[in-house]
């Protein structure tokens, strides 16, 4: 028998205080890392260049607009289905400098190694970086290698900085979205993380999900040719689509409104979501960008997309707007509506 | 992806609202058990389609959400051992015990691994003989039956090396605590379909009956959770109180047979605290005595743990009903799901969580 209780008095929990160390959200591209670069990175190394918060630095030097980014790649496993760290390592600074509107030239890689990796391994990530670099047309110019002791490494982990140019009238930057453009993505979501997830957790299903990893320079190219009025670029790593697009949103001072039937995704991806009790717009993309154009190049824009070979899929997601300036809201298929939000740390499956 | 698009359907959501909107005459409140169906009410925007005459009040059916704090305490004691292994489903990691969470135990060194089943758990064990596995065995009769299993298989193999940390919680008390609450407001229930898969519904027709309420076998997706309400909504006008399945496609009235058998092989009912809310008699279930040599608890004497919980917010009257997550002074300043203050901001399917997550405490005009 339940004895009668007195709900009036329900109480709940002590406050969780701040985490007292770095635990993984901190380098989730969630809420906790944005918190350590607004206070802890932003005040100590404050700077123009840095205050942009794009996924790069544009510096003017001797004349020219350079584009500087930096990109630290740690995955296990090494190798999985569509790529490995090698093609990450490219590709993802490669990406960066193309999200400034820059044409990528020069890289530099930093690999930490594991004691005991075997040399066969690494010959073979580093004949896939040489091949990712010269697909995406960049040159590997300097580098630096350390070891260290058995048990400090998942195998390897590998660092890339790179620079670029950045043509003459582009000026490419979160802050300039403005209300009207119109909200694009280059193709499907979340294949990349889910690719990831589906062979660390042994998860199998009918389809192979492959991640996305690609160079984006030449598509970008292709879309600044069209126009050079493209407001935002942004590839939407870890994440997801919602992190990348709350950041713009808070940026820009706008709202960013979606269609969530107008989201490309995977059916496969969307099965193994719904397994996980995840949502694909927080999943890892890694050869995928946000455009936030002005709503007159909307079309040609999508088409340059749709007929490169990474932009297939391509597809205009919804719009920005002046209402809610900060956040992003998407429309339900159902048609009540959502705010997508930042997300907090990882993502983490749920139980049931 | 079939079996899943059918039940969210546009148009035929509509037309259920319209048989809902055809039917209502006047207010009702009506809670929906389970976490699971608030998230998806709250996830498709579900609650600002239907008549506002139609209240949804958020019941405490979130297993991670009302886990005590003690046991929280526990499993972070037992996790932050040198030779154990702890394994747990991915949610809890974030849940705060009383001065930290499982990620801030991992962090400083211990071996927390987020597990997908506690078979998984089970491996581990048998690949790691020389160290200690413990799985964090939470939640409603959903998982119940596979944490069972895992059980069994550890003493039919064995595997001395593992065990559990047991803090299983049953839906029919709950909903017998809230009826003979001084304060319920709630009017009806719609039943967690998954739970009633494991169970069936045949233990909430004594409950309909005794206090007069309706009890409607719901599922999850936008068509199922509307059909839920559609026959609350008919019973209430009708002044019937009866137990109904809108889920038949999963659920049976005898539930899972095979499934009950392993349980009661395994446990045993008992007495337990529910985070926020506080002792609910013979509402949970513990290892009985022919598997109580696999109770983690026990095995690592973190019995003595004991921690009181703050007053600091108001889940309380968020479970009752008598206010929504975004009325409480906290909610969305002292207390979000990176700081949470209360369970039921906790886990993502936590009330709170779900009205933070979807963007409730802004004004829902201004986001249309």
């Amino acid at each position: 028998m339940t004895n009668s209780i007195d709900i009036s008095g329900w109480v709940c929990p002590m406050p969780l205080r701040d985490y007292p160390q770095i635990v993984l959200g901190h380098g989730g591209g969630g809420k906790l890392s944005g918190d350590l670069v607004e206070h802890l990175f932003l005040p100590a190394f404050h700077n123009d260049a840095l205050a942009s918060l794009a996924d790069g630095a544009a510096l003017t030097l001797a004349g020219s607009r350079l584009a500087f980014s930096t990109d630290s790649y740690v995955v296990r496993p090494l190798f999985f289905p569509g790529g490995s760290i090698a093609d990450l390592a490219v590709n993802g600074t490669v990406n960066d400098l193309a999200m400034l509107g820059a044409r990528p030239l020069y890289l530099s890689v930093g690999m930490i190694i594991e004691e005991g990796l075997p040399i066969d391994v690494l010959g073979a990530l580093v004949d896939r970086m040489a091949a990712a670099a010269r697909q995406a047309g960049v040159q590997i110019v300097t580098g630096d290698t350390k070891v260290v002791d058995k048990g400090h490494g998942d195998g390897i982990y590998i660092n890339t900085s790179g620079i670029g140019i950045i043509p003459d009238g582009v000026h490419i930057a979160p802050q300039n979205a403005r209300p009207g453009d119109a909200v694009l993505v280059s193709g499907t979501l979340g294949d990349h993380g889910m690719a990831i997830m589906s062979v660390r957790e042994g998860l199998e299903f009918e389809t192979q999900i492959v991640s996305d990893s690609a160079p984006l320079n030449g598509m970008v190219e292709a879309m600044l040719a069209v126009t050079r009025e493209i407001h935002v670029l942004r590839d939407p790593t870890r994440g997801g689509l919602a992190s990348s697009l709350n950041e713009i949103a808070r940026s820009a001072r706008v709202g960013i409104a979606l269609e969530d039937q107008w989201l490309p995704i995977r059916p496969e991806v969307a099965a193994a979501c719904e397994l996980l009790g995840m949502d694909a717009v927080y999943v890892a993309n890694e050869g995928k960008l946000i455009a936030i154009v002005p709503p007159e190049h909307a079309d040609a824009l999508l088409e340059t997309m749709r007929q490169h070979p990474y932009g297939k899929d391509a597809a205009l997601i919804g719009h920005v707007v002046a209402d809610h300036p900060g956040r992003v809201v998407s429309k339900t298929a159902i048609g009540g509506t959502r705010v997508i939000s930042m997300q907090i740390g990882e993502q983490l499956p749920r139980i049931c | 992806m079939k079996y899943l698009s059918e039940f969210r359907d546009g148009e035929l959501v509509q037309k259920l609202l319209a048989e809902i909107r055809a039917v209502v005459t006047r207010p009702w409140a009506m809670m929906e058990v389970c976490g699971g169906q608030t998230h998806s009410i709250i996830r498709n925007g579900i609650d600002q389609l239907l008549p506002p005459e139609i209240e949804l009040i958020h019941g405490p059916g979130c297993p991670v959400c009302v886990t005590p704090l003690e046991t929280i305490d526990r499993a972070l004691a037992i996790a932050a051992i040198p030779n154990v292994i702890f394994c747990s489903f991915g949610d809890m990691l974030r849940v705060p015990g009383s001065e930290k969470d499982l990620f801030t135990v991992k962090s400083a060194g211990g071996d927390v691994r987020i597990v997908y089943s506690p078979l998984d758990a089970l491996k581990i064990a048998r690949d790691n003989p020389t160290r200690e596995v413990v799985f964090f065995g939470i939640g409603f009769e959903t998982t119940a039956p596979a944490n069972a299993m895992a059980v069994v298989q550890a003493k039919k193999q064995g595997i001395d090396n593992f065990s559990m940390l047991v803090s299983h919680v049953l839906v029919p008390p709950a909903i017998e605590a809230l009826m003979r609450s001084p304060s319920n407001r709630v009017q009806a229930f719609l039943a967690a379909g998954h739970v009633c898969s494991v169970m069936g519904y045949w233990q909430y027709e004594p409950l309909a009956g005794k206090y007069h309420v309706p009890i409607v076998v719901t599922g999850f997706e936008p068509l199922d959770v509307l059909a839920g309400i559609h026959r609350i909504v008919l019973q209430l006008e009708q002044g019937r109180a009866q137990v109904e399945n809108a889920y038949s496609r999963a659920v049976q009235r005898e539930g899972n047979l095979p499934a009950q058998r392993v349980l009661s092989e395994v446990f045993e009912i008992c007495d337990r605290q529910w985070r926020g809310i506080g002792m609910i008699p013979q509402s949970g279930w513990q290892l009985n005595a022919d598997y109580r040599s696999f109770d983690g608890a026990a095995r690592f004497n973190v019995e003595n743990v004991h921690a009181n919980e703050s007053t600091l917010c108001h889940s309380g009257e968020v479970l009752q009903g008598l206010i929504k997550p975004n009325q409480c002074p906290a909610f969305g300043k002292a207390c979000t799901p990176q700081k949470p203050l209360g369970a039921t901001m906790v886990s993502s399917e936590g009330a709170c969580a779900a009205y933070y997550n979807y963007g409730r405490f802004v004004p829902v005009e201004s986001i249309q």
